[in-house]
């Protein structure tokens, strides 16, 4: 699991590649806890190479949601594939999460 | 066909099990969501057994052997351990309570008894044991 990281003035994209399981979990919420994430006023998550994501990985889009919600950031998922984004669905995450197809739509969010 | 697979108590191990997994559905002309659903039954049912109920002893092993029948595929999982790891009931958790809590665990045995149309555990002398299928037809 690779985490890129794309800043601009007040926008931050974080390209995901790979697979987010229980060992590789740690690489992102290391990322998504550094401190000065909360002065962006949008997370992007660009999803078009994460071609796996497990219970561990939600659990820490979870674990961090209500501290961006508090600090006003939006976090918004983007480019995401079908089969992944069917275990959103499965938990009803899709309901709770913003999640749009393309980039473009994830800038106007 | 039967295919077997033995990893140590390791979650480094969980891609070589989803791999292990990948392969064997490959066979089949299932689609990429439905390979992708039992892939992750697996992988939360093996990422349990390894973290809760081994502490990630890489002493200890697991053994996972997948098997077709007329309609279903069948995924056993046979932990050597000797602690009997079986998951409380099924219970729906409320998402909008985890997000609240900051969560970050609680939802994989909620996944699996999603994703499969069954799901057992049990117990084979002092070992745990789980039994997942699904109709794949």
């Amino acid at each position: 699991m690779k985490v890129t990281a794309q800043p601009s003035a007040d926008t931050l994209t974080l390209l995901l590649d790979g697979e987010l399981d229980a060992s590789s979990a740690i690489v992102l919420d290391t990322e998504l806890a550094k401190p000065d994430i909360l002065n962006y006023r949008k997370v992007l998550i660009d999803c078009a190479k994460l071609s796996y994501i497990s219970s561990a990985g939600l659990g820490v889009f979870i674990s961090h949601l209500q501290r961006f919600q508090d600090a006003n950031v939006k976090l918004v998922f983007f480019n995401m594939q079908e089969k992944v984004f069917n275990v959103f669905e499965i938990l009803g995450l899709d309901a709770l999460m913003t999640i749009v197809p393309s980039v473009t739509e994830a800038e106007a969010a | 066909m039967k295919s077997v697979l033995r990893i140590a108590c390791s979650r480094k191990h969980l891609q070589q099990v989803r791999d292990f997994v990948r392969n064997y559905l490959s066979s089949r002309q299932l689609s990429e969501v439905m390979v992708n659903q039992v892939v992750l039954a697996v992988d939360e049912v093996v990422a349990n057994f390894i973290i809760h109920a081994n502490g990630e002893d890489e002493t200890q092993f697991l053994d996972l052997e997948m098997t077709f029948d007329a309609h279903s595929l069948n995924v056993e999982i046979a932990d050597h351990g000797d602690t009997i790891f079986l998951p409380a009931p099924h219970q729906n958790p409320d998402l909008r309570d985890y997000i609240r809590q900051g969560r970050k665990g609680g939802m994989g045995m909620t996944l699996v008894n999603r994703l499969m149309d069954r799901v057992e555990f049990f117990t084979r002398g002092n070992h745990t044991v789980c039994h997942l299928s699904k109709n794949v037809s």
